[in-house]
Parts: structure tokens; C-alpha cells; sequence
């Protein structure tokens, strides 16, 4: 028996910490590839699923290096071999979305018309080398209608129905999972729309659809985000995330 | 051997209203801000700017300098949002073409190796082709016969980078973990500028460093400036880190206030201002 767990109070799993859970699960199975998460919770769920169930993962730093989740460097990725490996497919990226829309479009360049818009955000960024070459999931710490919307103002991020035209190009193309506060969403849909794919607990199906801009593809049974075992919520606790960080950015 | 030191002043006498500028770096990373402030002291304008933007687009967006700019995002990293280009692009202030990140760098190595365009696997499927209707498609000659941007040569007049060491010959040295794409925006323009955070006899370069920080070549370098903290408020790692305190006052000052403050005069003013500011920060 694994001694360590003793130790472990069971507390309340907090939000914030199924968010983790959600975003760790991402890189389940993915093997000696990049993980790339951008944002808190993903940063902590990354380095969870390399500390538990994803060991052949590699992280960064966020600067150049490749790092152990203790910080010890083990490799170099400057920007410029890093947009290579982008295109050599080994890296499973979690990305942020100012907007989203129900086939996996992502915008994070400006809200309203491009030429002027009403609000300049970040701008393309990698997006559309991401999503079209290796494996890009979302996190959104704050599912709303002004997040999940019918229609985005600028494609970043490519989704289902925009590689449906590309199909050679596109042929990488994969959006594994979204991530918010509120559940998680796949594409798992004939017409490759987002659908529900699992409540975080304490969420109703009703509050996600309220939150949501389009028409949502919700299952008859919608599983919960699974539990984190007492070992994992110890690392998130204890080794990962000590400072509570990922409060920031989910508040409960 | 030609010694190519030169003024930050001497190099924006060597530039022309209307040039298309490469400016190296990386959102707020490693700038040659030096360079830009010079830039901003001057009455150039209209400029085409090439950059992984950051508090450089932002200036020189402030100051109504630029035509048109080439990016693919324009941040302050520690603080997403770059507040004066924001203010330019919801004002309309000028031109864009927005690319992706890996389509830019692809612009800099067609350039680089005088080639019209390289293809390249993003872009398609998004609105990068809707808001750049100029961009052309090109399909593979093989049996995959697969479609993709036609990433055109982003050639620049001139390039301006920061580094930590160089010698007199324009032989530029990073020290720190990211040489992000200097050498790129050297190469892939018609003449480079090279500040610095320290000018070295050549021989000084490698006695401590490996050769691969020879980030920079002479025979693609033009001018070289020694500009101690030349990169300032970026990192210029690791000689010294981000100025967050500084960058948080750039980016929550009116831009009026914080040029006439800061901006008013040359480098050692400059830098004169920025300490008596930290002086009243305590």
C-alpha cells in the first residue's frame, strides 16, 4: 500500500481542479511528443498527466528550454526549431479562444470586423500552423455566449468545417477536446460539431447550454469529468501548483 | 577589415521615410529598443514594419510611423495586449498583414535565400487568406499533389536586431537561451544593424561562449552600435531581465506624457530618466 496516500485528507475537489484533471487528460496516450499548454490550468494539467499517466511527455520552460517537471533542463527549443517540430506533427498544443464556434473555429486576433476591429486582441499567432499540423485542443476558463459564439470574427484556429474544403492539406488536422469551466466538448458528431462530452461535477447540462451561443450536440447520458485520485490531487496541491495558481484563472 | 561602429543616430541617418524595416526579437524580448527610440528621434515615417511585434510595433504605432505592418501578434508577453497598437488597429491607423507565426518566419527564409516564395502548411482554411487576399496558393509537382500557401519573400530594406556582444566587424553574439530570428531578418535584408549590449575585440568572443552563440555573420551586418542596455524595458537575457516595472508604466502612461518624459532625448537621456523614475519608485 502506497503509504503517501495515507497522508492525504480527502478535501473537497475543488473546480479548478476537475478543470485540471480535464486538460491533463488531453495528453492520455500521447506519447514521446511536446505538450504545449498555454494558460494555468493546462500548465498544471500537463505537467500532471507527465508526472502520473503521460511519462514520455516533454515540456517547456516557456522560454527555450525542455525541461523535467522539477525544471531540469534536458534539451533546448529555440522559436525557430520549435515551428518546425509544429510542423513535424510532435506536439499536442492546448491553446486559448477569445471565441469559438461550434465546429472548433478559434479566434484570438480581434473581436468585431478585421479591418477595423472593435477590439485588437493577440493576433494570429500559431494558430493556423497548429491546427493544421498537429493536435490543438482549447481551454476556455469562462464558458460563455461570448466565447462559444454561432459565428467567429476571424478563423485562427481552422476547425471541422473549414478542412472539410482541405482535405489533403488538412490531413493532420485533429481538435482533441475543448476544455471549460463548465465540461469538457469533443467533435465525436457525424458533422463533426461540438457535443458535450462530459459535465465537470456540480455543472447542469441546462447552465452549459445556457453559457453556449449555438446549438450544443448534449447525449442522453452525459458522464461526469472524472475524479482525480488522492495521488493526483496531492501533486496538483502539493508538488505542482503549491501557490494556487490555478485559482486565477477558475475561481472555486 | 572595415570597423563598422556606428551611432544609433548615425544608423537612422542611413534610413529612409517609406523603407521596409525587419526588427528582430520576439513579442518583449530582446528588442533593439535603442534602435527604435533613435528611430522615434527622427522624422522617418511611413515605414513598412517586419516583426514578432512587441513594445517596438507599439512606439513606433504611438508615434504614427508605420504604413503598414507585418505580424503575426503584437504583445508585451507578461501583459497579453500591447495597449498603443491596439489603440492604432481599432483607430485604423495603418495597413496589416496579419500572417501566422510559422508563415513569417517562412516569408524571412524565402528572403533569406532569394527565393519568390516557400510553401508552407498554414494559412489554409483560415481567415489569414480572407484578409490577405494577396496571397497565392501553390499545389505540389508530386504525386501528392497537395495545396499550400505560397509564403512570399518578406525582403526587407534593412533589419535592425539587438545582441549581447559584438565585435567592430559586425560579428553579433547572444548569450542568452533564444537566438528567436536575428540572423534571419539580417540575412534576409539589404542591410543589417547590430546593436549591442557590449563591443569586444573578436578574439573575447569565444573565450567563454560557444561558438554557436555566433549568432550574427559580418558579411551580413552593415553597422554595429554599442547600446548598453540597448534592449531596455525587454530582456536582454542574460545580461539583464525584463523591466516589468517599467513595462507596466509603458504600458499604463498616455502615450504623450510617457515620450515626453522618456523620449525627449537621446539614449543618455534616455536612460537618465528611467533611473530617476526608479529613484522616485524607491
Amino acid at each position: 500500500m502506497d503509504v503517501s496516500r495515507r497522508d492525504v485528507p480527502r478535501m473537497d475537489v475543488r473546480r479548478s481542479e476537475y478543470c485540471v484533471i480535464a486538460c491533463a487528460e488531453a495528453w492520455r496516450d500521447a506519447g514521446e511528443i511536446l505538450a504545449s499548454p498555454m494558460g494555468l490550468i493546462p500548465s498544471v494539467g500537463a505537467r500532471l498527466a507527465r508526472l502520473t499517466f503521460a511519462p514520455d511527455l516533454l515540456l517547456t520552460d516557456g522560454e527555450a528550454m525542455l525541461v523535467r517537471p522539477d525544471g531540469t533542463p534536458e534539451g533546448w527549443l529555440p522559436y525557430r526549431q520549435h515551428l518546425a517540430l509544429v510542423s513535424g506533427g510532435r506536439r499536442h498544443v492546448m491553446m486559448g479562444a477569445s471565441q469559438i464556434d461550434r465546429y472548433g473555429n478559434q479566434n484570438i486576433s480581434c473581436v468585431g470586423d478585421w479591418a477595423r476591429p472593435k477590439r485588437q486582441l493577440l493576433g494570429v499567432r500559431g494558430a493556423p500552423i497548429n491546427t493544421l499540423n498537429n493536435p490543438t485542443s482549447y481551454w476556455i476558463p469562462r464558458h460563455s455566449r461570448r466565447v462559444f459564439v454561432e459565428k467567429v470574427d476571424m478563423v485562427c484556429g481552422v476547425g471541422y468545417d473549414r478542412v472539410a474544403e482541405h482535405p489533403g492539406t488538412a490531413r493532420f488536422h485533429r481538435i482533441p477536446r475543448v476544455v471549460s469551466d463548465l465540461g469538457v466538448f469533443d467533435f465525436a458528431t457525424p458533422d463533426r460539431s461540438m457535443r458535450l462530452a462530459s459535465l465537470h461535477p456540480g455543472v447542469s447540462v441546462e447552465q452549459v447550454r445556457e453559457a453556449t451561443g449555438f446549438e450544443l450536440t448534449v447525449p442522453d447520458e452525459v458522464p461526469s469529468t472524472r475524479e482525480p485520485t488522492p495521488d493526483e490531487l496531492r501533486l496538483i496541491r502539493e508538488v505542482i501548483d503549491p501557490a494556487d495558481t490555478r485559482l486565477r484563472e477558475v475561481s472555486s | 577589415m572595415t570597423d563598422k561602429t556606428m551611432t544609433a543616430d548615425e544608423v537612422v541617418a542611413r534610413l529612409h521615410s517609406g523603407m521596409t524595416l525587419g526588427i528582430g526579437g520576439w513579442g518583449s524580448r530582446r528588442k533593439p529598443m535603442a534602435l527604435v527610440r533613435a528611430l522615434l528621434r527622427s522624422d522617418l515615417t511611413d515605414l513598412t514594419v517586419v516583426s514578432y511585434g512587441g513594445p517596438d510595433v507599439g512606439m513606433l504605432a504611438a508615434a504614427g510611423r508605420i504604413r503598414k505592418l507585418v505580424a503575426a501578434f503584437v504583445t508585451l508577453d507578461s501583459i497579453p495586449l500591447e495597449p498603443h497598437y491596439r489603440a492604432a488597429r481599432e483607430s485604423g491607423a495603418f495597413e496589416l498583414m496579419e500572417v501566422d507565426e510559422g508563415m513569417f518566419m517562412w516569408g524571412l527564409r524565402a528572403a533569406a535565400n532569394r527565393l519568390p516564395f516557400l510553401p508552407v502548411r498554414a494559412g489554409i482554411g483560415s481567415d489569414v487568406m480572407r484578409v490577405n487576399p494577396g496571397l497565392r496558393t501553390v499545389t505540389s509537382p508530386y504525386d501528392d499533389g497537395e495545396t499550400f500557401v505560397a509564403m512570399p519573400a518578406l525582403r526587407l530594406d534593412a533589419a535592425l536586431v539587438h545582441v549581447n556582444r559584438a565585435d567592430r566587424l559586425g560579428n553579433g553574439q547572444y548569450l542568452g537561451p533564444d537566438p528567436y530570428f536575428d540572423d534571419l531578418f539580417c540575412e534576409a535584408a539589404d542591410a543589417a544593424y547590430v546593436s549591442c549590449e557590449r563591443i569586444v575585440d573578436t578574439a573575447e568572443l569565444t573565450k567563454e561562449a560557444p561558438p554557436q552563440s555566433l549568432l550574427v555573420k559580418r558579411l551580413s551586418v552593415t553597422g554595429v552600435v554599442e547600446a548598453p542596455g540597448g534592449a531596455h524595458f525587454t530582456p536582454c537575457a542574460p545580461d539583464h531581465g525584463r523591466d516589468e516595472a517599467f513595462q507596466r508604466l509603458y504600458a499604463t502612461t498616455p502615450w504623450a506624457e510617457f515620450a515626453e518624459r522618456f523620449l525627449a532625448g537621446d539614449e543618455e537621456a534616455y536612460r537618465s530618466a528611467v533611473r530617476n523614475w526608479q529613484e522616485e519608485q524607491g
